[in-house]
């Protein structure tokens, strides 16, 4: 430390120690060699892990562990915070029939991030270890030794700021242990000095300037610069817009009427739109009763006409007088109406009071709710008996 | 590394107390059997079955980590296969346990009666399988596979004790590869056969493996007791490692995992698809004291073990191997129920002569039959090429 002091702008400063071993069993050796001796700041590296050099080196439990499990744990309840707070308090929606919070759907997604919190984490911890953040930097990095080391070596090094520290003692010893290489280690208090490099405002600066410009470019390039040419080529085709007049047919439309006399699949032409009287006289219920029928029509009836008119069609609403009242289906006034009224007023509604259900109720269903209608009516007034009035 | 000395005085010495335990837990088991016959015949036939659906898994899941031994060459659980291998032996014993069962099928299995067929076209498309000579002819063939399985790869283990070949260990190796892809079809009979026909409507395509997660892993657990019990009384012939432990944890804690996966997965698709077919398995386990018991399943077999076994020291402790294993015999007992008791009585988890006499007489035939197979075998295979290299292992 206190060269760095004295001598803030340079120099050079010993590291410690490093030696390399030949093959994975010498190391494990000399690990324990250099914990019988005494030394606490030493580490021993090696390309891949090892068995058993954790127990020659007498290493404690490392903390990673706790971290990876920690922050898995964080991540999943994040997230179900986050589903819960989402889907059940601030927009409350119903998915695929299931009540607000839904917790066994969330699993899944607890245990992704359960994965991610988890492995950045870990990788955020060991790189911390490593490096001793906020510390960017290693004495090691760069070295003979470490290259080395990520290639085929095996190597342990003894850092100077141990307390049994001696330059020539600890070579000779590493020597003696049979080391093939060892070398002194220097770094640059430069490098490394008291203050941080990390904390630096040259640094900081930089990386807020490239922050500010990477996110102004990206907002450029996506919202800007894609709506000039050439990048618009796809929405600059030749095409009619909505509300332009087309300049390859004379009649200026895009889209060509169908021939005349032509009926498009699935469809029939329907004549007596908004005229109900001309429904009333022309149109025969052209669907036959049966059971099928009667039980489709009660159906359709129950799902889109009794909210209104009531399940008997007597109009009892459900609706509790937020839309009007329909009169009763039993009035003789429209009990003694034809087929042909029923199915025009559902087809494009009554008197803007009541929609049309064209959309929900293919046609053959309509008429399906009309012969249901005509069984409630017959059973509220059978005829034997409006016969005998 | 010096090679490791075996004891011989230990070899064929199991202390007198397994056998002991093995055999009163197995009379009581029988007698608490007959008793609940007696009591409530229908319920104490469910009762039997949860017992031959405990003593199948244990059984063929100690085979089958057996042949995962031997196909992938393992060399660290050498030591530790003849317990295996002995737990496997109640194999040939499962038809017997399954004949007092295949006489009274129709208490058991709701779709034996022929009223159901009038009544639901799903039963008739099934009928072709779910129908009492196919499935004789299954159950039969199913134990006999197996009892052909053990008795070759266990034949070979013991007379390469006596005759050193190691052309033993690659004829088995053969042996067990063939024997994967028939224990996965027959534990898929076996599990739908037992288990899921048990509701006939209901079906899961991802049942077996989630039959064959608790399996392994029941089988584990027996296993890994056993083992480490021996070795921290010195019993067992050669000296295990903590290394071993922690391998035997580390496939405990690997398959309460996997058991969790696949109960969630098969759970959470039918409770999201919502189909009648799928969730009538599942809303009589959400209700009343049975969903009492379906949480308790989650905890004891995946959240309580998981953070039990999850540090690596834990998976190294012997006192803590003993505790899990024990804990995780008594969840895979409790899954078992969990499984079958819903059918017999759907709206409270039942619990009476039938579940003590499934829980005696389970432990009481695998542990005799343990005891029996250890007296009369070496209790680690001396054979072995690769035993020294096993007992050197290092994590």
């Amino acid at each position: 430390m206190s060269d760095i002091e004295k001598n803030p702008q340079g120099g050079r400063r010993l590291y410690g120690i490093t030696a390399l071993f030949d093959g994975p069993e010498k190391l494990v050796n000399a690990a324990a060699a250099v914990v019988k001796e005494g030394y606490k700041n030493y580490d021993a590296y090696s390309p891949y892990p090892i068995h058993g050099l954790d127990s020659a080196m007498k290493l404690k439990r490392t903390y990673i562990g706790a971290v990876t499990l920690i922050a898995g744990l964080t991540g999943a309840s994040l997230l179900l915070l986050f589903a819960w707070w989402t889907n059940s308090i601030d927009y409350p929606l119903v998915i695929g029939g299931k009540p607000y919070f839904a917790w066994p759907s969330y699993i899944p997604l607890m245990f992704e991030m359960a994965v991610l919190f988890g492995a950045v984490s870990t990788v955020a911890a060991l790189i911390m270890v490593w490096l001793g953040l906020p510390r960017n930097s290693h004495p090691l990095q760069d070295t003979e030794f470490m290259k080395k080391i990520s290639d085929d070596g095996f190597g342990i090094a003894i850092e100077a700021k141990d307390s049994s520290f001696d330059e020539k003692q600890t070579k000779a010893f590493l020597e003696k242990l049979g080391a093939e290489k060892v070398e002194l280690v220097y770094y640059e208090t430069r490098e490394i000095s008291l203050k941080e490099a990390v904390l630096d405002p040259k640094f900081i600066g930089v990386i807020v300037v490239v922050a500010i410009a990477t996110s102004g470019a990206t907002y450029f390039g996506l919202n800007k610069m894609l709506l000039l040419r050439p990048w618009t080529s796809l929405s600059d085709q030749a095409k009619v817009l909505p509300e332009t007049r087309s300049e390859f047919y004379p009649d200026g439309f895009a889209m060509r009427p169908p021939v005349n006399g032509t009926v498009a699949r699935g469809e029939l032409p329907y004549r007596y739109a908004n005229n109900i009287p001309a429904a009333e006289k022309f149109m025969k219920n052209p669907v036959l009763p049966s059971k099928h029928v009667m039980e489709l029509g009660q159906r359709d009836f129950n799902i889109y006409c009794s909210p209104c008119h009531g399940y008997f069609a007597d109009g009892q609403s459900r609706l509790q007088g937020q839309f009007p009242v329909p009169p009763s289906l039993h009035i003789d006034s429209l009990r003694t109406a034809p087929d042909g009224l029923y199915y025009e007023v559902i087809t494009n509604g009554f008197q803007g009071v009541m929609p049309s259900y064209a959309r929900q109720i293919p046609r053959d269903e309509r008429w399906a709710i009309v012969w249901y209608i005509r069984a409630l009516q017959r059973a509220q007034n059978p005829p034997e008996v409006a016969d005998a009035k | 590394m010096t090679t490791q000395q075996i004891s011989t005085e230990k070899l064929r010495k199991l202390p007198e107390s397994y056998g002991k335990l093995g055999w009163t837990l197995l009379i009581a088991g029988v007698v608490f059997t007959i008793l609940s016959f007696v009591i409530d015949a229908k319920h104490a036939s469910f009762g039997l079955t949860m017992t031959l659906v405990f003593v199948a898994t244990v059984g063929v899941g100690s085979l089958f980590w057996v042949g995962v031994e031997y196909v992938s060459s393992a060399v660290w659980s050498t030591a530790l296969r003849r317990p295996f291998e002995f737990l496997a032996g109640v194999i040939p014993f499962l038809i017997i346990l399954a004949l007092p069962l295949l006489l009274r099928m129709r208490t058991i299995f709701e779709w034996t009666h022929k009223s159901l067929l009038a009544t639901d076209p799903a039963m008739v498309v099934k009928a072709p399988y779910l129908n009492i000579p196919f499935f004789l002819i299954r159950t039969v063939g199913v134990f006999a596979l197996w009892w052909l399985f053990y008795y070759l790869i266990i034949r070979n283990s013991r007379n390469q004790d006596t005759s050193r070949d190691q052309q033993l260990t690659t004829k088995n190796v053969k042996l067990s590869a063939g024997f994967m892809p028939v224990f996965a079809v027959t534990l898929t009979l076996f599990s739908i056969d037992w288990l899921m026909s048990l509701t006939p409507n209901w079906f899961s395509t991802i049942f077996a493996v989630y039959v064959f997660s608790g399996s392994v892993l029941a089988a584990m657990a027996f296993g890994t007791l056993i083992i480490v019990k021996l070795n921290e009384k010195d019993r067992f012939p050669v000296k295990l490692t903590p290394d071993h432990y922690y391998n035997l944890g580390a496939f405990l804690f690997a398959f309460v995992v996997f058991w969790a996966y696949i109960q969630f997965s098969q759970f959470m698709l039918q409770w999201y698809g919502n189909l009648r077919e799928e969730t009538l398995y599942y809303i009589p386990r959400m209700h009343g004291s049975w969903a009492v018991v379906s949480i308790a399943v989650a905890l004891a077999e995946f959240l309580i073990p998981f953070f039990l076994l999850v540090t690596k020291p834990a998976k190294m402790s012997p006192k803590r191997l003993v505790f899990v294993s024990v804990w995780l015999l008594a969840a895979h007992a409790l899954d078992i129920y969990w499984m079958v008791m819903p059918v017999y009585d759907s709206k409270t988890a039942v619990f009476g002569v039938s579940e003590v006499a499934f829980i005696l007489l389970s432990l009481g035939i695998i542990l005799t039959v343990f005891a029996y197979k250890a007296k009369g075998n070496n209790m680690v295979p001396v054979g072995d090429p690769k035993l020294q290299r096993g007992l050197e292992f290092h994590i």
